[in-house]
């Protein structure tokens, strides 16, 4: 299982950010800690998982809590489970808060891979963006990083920026490419309301991408980097000589995944109470009010819902496809012991329609997306949900 | 009727009679307030009233003329609160949408509610002696009406609600505006000694009762007993009761020229009460009250429930509404896409938008609609087809019906002659929206149009269209000028190739062009983008004129899915993949089941 701890702190609101964050002129961060700490021993007992197999810190800006925090947090989950050598704890930092001995500490503390906020390498585009740095000092985040954590540093690039054109896109990515170490997470940038960003394009403010632009710039992006040697593993994530985020495979690969601190979100068999069933479950989203619940029950859970067999299925099938290996014959039987992929979508259907035009492939090895397929996976998935809640 | 919507009627009295030099005197009770007055007659009371304690010189008629958003509903409560509810006489207020109001005031005025066309019901001053214009802005429809009003030689006093002059809903100075209605206003121009003379400006059907008619006098005096003769129809009734409205019909002995009230003869149908009919007492007819157009209907539409479910319950509110509104024309119709319908004509497209409003507050329907049908008619030629029809003269309405040119000697399409009246400065505008037969000049500023249109021409927008052109001053009649010879053909729509039965057209062939490029654009923008391109395009046979493409998706995944983000995607998807079952396969395009309808709907809003 992967324990996911979330700090929901940041210094700033960025303008395309919609996540559970909270900008707040001082963190109780002694309170917090102890309420990680808690929730994540509680949720540990409650699964009774045996082995961890990756930790996740994300948020807000895991990078602006203290290395001292990082710590008793993965003692406290060391304490309740496995955890072996090796696994992979990955921090997300912003490259205000990644300088040396910043990271030195978290590296000390026992993270051993960093995910860098970097986004883009233009200072005009970080302003439009909101992001509180510039690319000097995103660049020197990911050198400081890159050498303490050499082969295990990721960096977050977005595209589709108002105004920005293929030209722009090209050049940033190149400049990211001679910059980065073996894992790159690359992001259409999203338009969610209620976000600045969002009302300025909305408002007329800022033009809109347009779409062929928009696919233009992930196709681009693709081709360069597979010729550059990544593995286009996942939708937005690439990576080459293996250092693929083992964390994110757990999602994608529907394995459990523990939520700890406000906002987390959860995947797990309440084992320890005697469920059965694995439920999705969400840990409540205001960090005040979650530390008060963790207080005195242990555990801020908000929201718990059972996923019914063809729920899970729907998720295996949803997030499998977002990756290249897609879904193997043997994770599609751990959630459907008695309907094989070939006895779904195997028969004529959607699928094979699908497979027809060439966008899908069903194989000895599963069922993944084609190179083209994975660009428009959300345009098969609604034919292929139906197909499935017919059987 | 001209109108576009219901007239409302505010009428009161002046508290004290006063004789001549009532003009000069105000009552002391709109200067004191609502404390210093007393009723005359409670309102709630069945007594009757006696209205000959108001002669005609105690009487002012007056209207408020403004665009229908201009606070006239918060200057009729402020004039109410400043009488201090002295008046013995409430009447229903109907506003645009039906909604009634109880207004009770102590003066004497008709009020109308002028729809943005502009047309003042009563074209000459004999029933209204002046006009408060209330202007917020000056907006080019109040300026018509303005025009309208100057023209029937009415006395303006202008008043600018909201902006300056009067605030209604602080109530300053309505009170001076009540003071220059009285001073300013003469009398209407009335006797009671006349034979009777009674307009009909309104009428009502009450299940019980039957029709109740709204009328003003114009000369005589009118009581339970005498017998009437409507001008329009020639029928005969006998008066029942004749009364006043508070808001509720409060019976009276009489009523008296230059008064205002309702009446209730034995009409059975609101038809037998048409607006702007005179009535007048048998045996001693009167030269009937001039200056109403006929109420024809200016705007047409299709009107389909939203589910064919819905018929039914759709059919009773068409009738309960029409019921009380004899200005709407029904016809059933009905169309491949949508199934059974009407076709409905309204006096003008607020008429319209108010009609659909009242359908989805009052009756919770929720309607499509769309262009209306017209009955084209084809020759047959062919032998075969004629004796399948039973006859060589076909009409058709559908466009599954349509005969193949090579079997027909000649299409047919229904046409009317159609008369504009514009202000000159307009002619150059209007002239351009079809060719016509012939001009002539009323006056010095006033020119006549004759056209003949066919009728397809004008039942959707022309009239808007005019109004538009002519910022509401150009005025528009028609009537039926038979059918003529016309180039028709049979339109189709194709998806990849495949048509599309439902949208199938039948148009001149002149129109089709620009016809087939609109429906083209707007089904690219009813169907959502998918794997493969699609051929939107529009056919005549096996030519194709015009076309739209949707371009294939290049790229449609999102791009984040965490742990966070699961279960908002999942829902998502789910929805859609519900979305998909409901969709409709036209070759291999997937065509969303409200695709036609968006297609086929009228456009509402310029």
């Amino acid at each position: 299982s992967a324990p996911c701890p979330q700090w929901p702190y940041c210094r700033k609101r960025c303008s395309y950010c919609n996540f559970n964050k909270y900008v707040v002129p001082v963190v109780d961060e002694a309170s917090m800690r102890a309420c990680l700490v808690r929730e994540a021993r509680t949720l540990l007992r409650l699964s009774q998982v045996q082995s961890i197999t990756s930790i996740f810190f994300g948020g807000g800006t895991p990078s602006l809590a203290s290395p001292r925090t990082i710590a008793a947090v993965l003692e406290a989950v060391a304490g309740a489970a496995h955890v072996p050598a090796g696994a992979e704890v990955t921090l997300e930092a912003n490259p205000s808060s990644a300088s040396t001995p910043c990271l030195a500490g978290f590296r000390a503390a026992g993270v051993n891979r960093l995910s860098i906020g970097v986004q883009s390498l233009d200072d005009a585009e970080l302003r439009l963006l909101g992001r509180g740095h510039t690319a000097a000092e995103a660049r020197g985040a990911v050198e400081a990083a890159r050498g303490l954590f050499p082969g295990q540093t990721s960096i977050d690039l977005l595209f589709g920026l108002p105004g920005q054109s293929r030209g722009a896109w090209a050049r940033g990515l190149e400049a990211a490419l001679g910059l980065c170490d073996d894992h790159v997470s690359l992001y259409q940038l999203t338009l969610e309301r209620g976000t600045a960003l969002a009302a300025q394009v909305w408002g007329g403010t800022l033009p809109a991408p347009p779409r062929d632009l928009l696919a233009d710039m992930y196709h681009t992006a693709r081709t360069m980097l597979v010729a550059t040697g990544f593995r286009h593993y996942e939708v937005s994530n690439f990576a080459r000589k293996g250092a693929l985020s083992t964390h994110n495979l757990s999602y994608w690969r529907a394995e459990q995944y523990i939520g700890v601190g406000p906002g987390a979100h959860g995947r797990f068999v309440p084992q320890g109470e005697g469920g059965h069933s694995r439920e999705a479950r969400v840990q409540t989203l205001e960090p005040d009010a979650w530390m008060q619940e963790v207080q005195s029950r242990g555990h801020g859970t908000r929201r718990r819902v059972v996923l019914s067999p063809l729920e899970q299925l729907e998720e295996v099938l949803a997030l499998g496809l977002r990756t290249d290996e897609g879904i193997t014959h043997e994770r599609w039987g751990h959630f459907s012991p008695h309907l094989s992929l070939e006895a779904v979508f195997g028969v004529p259907g959607e699928a094979k329609d699908l497979q027809q035009q060439g966008w899908l492939v069903l194989d000895r090895g599963g069922l993944r997306c084609t190179w083209e397929g994975l660009a428009l996976l959300d345009s098969l998935l609604p034919d292929l949900l139906c197909q499935l809640q017919r059987r | 009727m001209a109108l576009a919507g219901r007239t409302a009627m505010w009428w009161a009295r002046l508290r004290s009679p006063c004789p001549a030099a009532a003009s000069l005197c105000i009552p002391p009770w709109l200067s004191a307030g609502p404390g210093a007055c007393e009723r005359l007659y409670s309102s709630r009371g069945k007594e009757k009233s006696d209205m000959s304690m108001y002669p005609v010189e105690s009487i002012r008629n007056f209207s408020i003329i403004a665009h229908v958003d201009h606070g006239k509903s918060t200057l009729a409560d402020r004039l109410l609160e400043i009488t201090g509810k002295c008046s013995h006489f409430i009447l229903p207020f109907l506003d645009m949408s039906g909604e009634v109001i109880s207004i009770a005031l102590s003066l004497f005025f008709l009020v109308w509610y002028l729809d943005l066309e502009g047309n003042l019901p009563f074209s000459s001053n004999q029933t209204c002696s002046f006009a408060i214009l209330l202007k917020e802005g000056i907006q080019a429809q109040t300026v018509a009406n303005f025009y309208l009003a100057f023209e029937a030689q009415l006395a303006i006093i202008p008043v600018i609600n909201k902006v300056i002059k009067i605030s209604a809903k602080q109530g300053t100075n309505v009170e001076k505006v009540l003071q220059k209605v009285i001073e300013k206003i003469p009398p209407p121009p009335c006797n009671t000694a006349d034979p009777l003379k009674a307009l009909v400006f309104d009428s009502t059907f009450d299940h019980y009762r039957g029709v109740i008619a709204n009328i003003a006098l114009f000369g005589g005096e009118i009581q339970k007993g005498h017998k009437i003769v409507s001008a329009h129809t020639k029928k005969r009734y006998e008066v029942n009761e004749v009364g006043i409205l508070t808001p509720n019909e409060q019976p009276t002995h009489k009523l008296y020229a230059g008064q205002v009230g309702y009446l209730i003869a034995g009409m059975k149908e609101v038809t037998e009460a048409q607006i702007g009919d005179t009535l007048f007492l048998y045996k001693q007819p009167v030269e009937p009250l001039p200056g109403f157009k006929s109420a024809k209907p200016m705007v047409f539409a299709g009107m389909y429930p939203a589910d064919q479910t819905e018929y039914n319950n759709l059919k009773s509110a068409l009738e309960r509404l029409t019921l009380n509104d004899s200005s709407v024309t029904v016809h059933r119709d009905s169309s491949l896409a949508l199934g059974a319908g009407w076709r409905l004509g309204f006096l003008g497209l607020l008429h319209m938008e108010v009609f659909n409003q009242r359908l989805e507050q009052e009756y919770n329907m929720s309607v499509i609609l769309t262009a209306p049908t017209v009955p084209y008619k084809a020759i047959l030629s062919s032998a075969k087809l004629i004796k399948e029809h039973g006859k060589a003269e076909i009409t058709i309405i559908n466009p599954a019906q349509f005969p193949d040119k090579l079997s027909v000697s000649e299409y047919l399409e229904p046409t009317v002659l159609g008369t504009i009246v514009t202000p000159h400065e307009y002619i150059g505008q209007i002239i351009a929206l079809a060719v016509q037969k012939d001009m002539l000049y009323i006056d010095e500023h006033r020119v006549m149009l004759k056209y003949l249109f066919p009728l397809n021409e004008i039942v959707v927008d022309f009239y808007d269209a005019l109004k538009s052109l002519s910022s509401g001053y150009a005025s528009f009649d028609y009537e039926d000028a038979g059918y003529q010879a016309a180039d028709l053909i049979k339109m189709d729509i194709l998806l990849n190739g495949n048509p599309v039965e439902e949208l199938a057209t039948i148009i001149h062939n002149d129109k089709a062009y620009a016809t087939g490029k609109f429906l083209c654009e707007r089904l690219k923008d009813a169907i959502p983008r998918q794997l493969f391109e699609i051929a939107i395009q529009a056919a005549i046979g096996k030519k194709i004129i015009a076309r739209e493409t949707l371009k294939a998706y290049r790229k449609n995944v999102v791009a984040k899915c965490y742990g966070g983000d699961i279960t908002r995607r999942m829902k998502l998807l789910k929805r859609q993949a519900e979305g998909k079952k409901l969709m409709r396969k036209i070759g291999n395009v997937e065509v969303p089941r409200d695709a036609f309808i968006r297609v086929l709907k009228r456009q509402t809003d310029k």
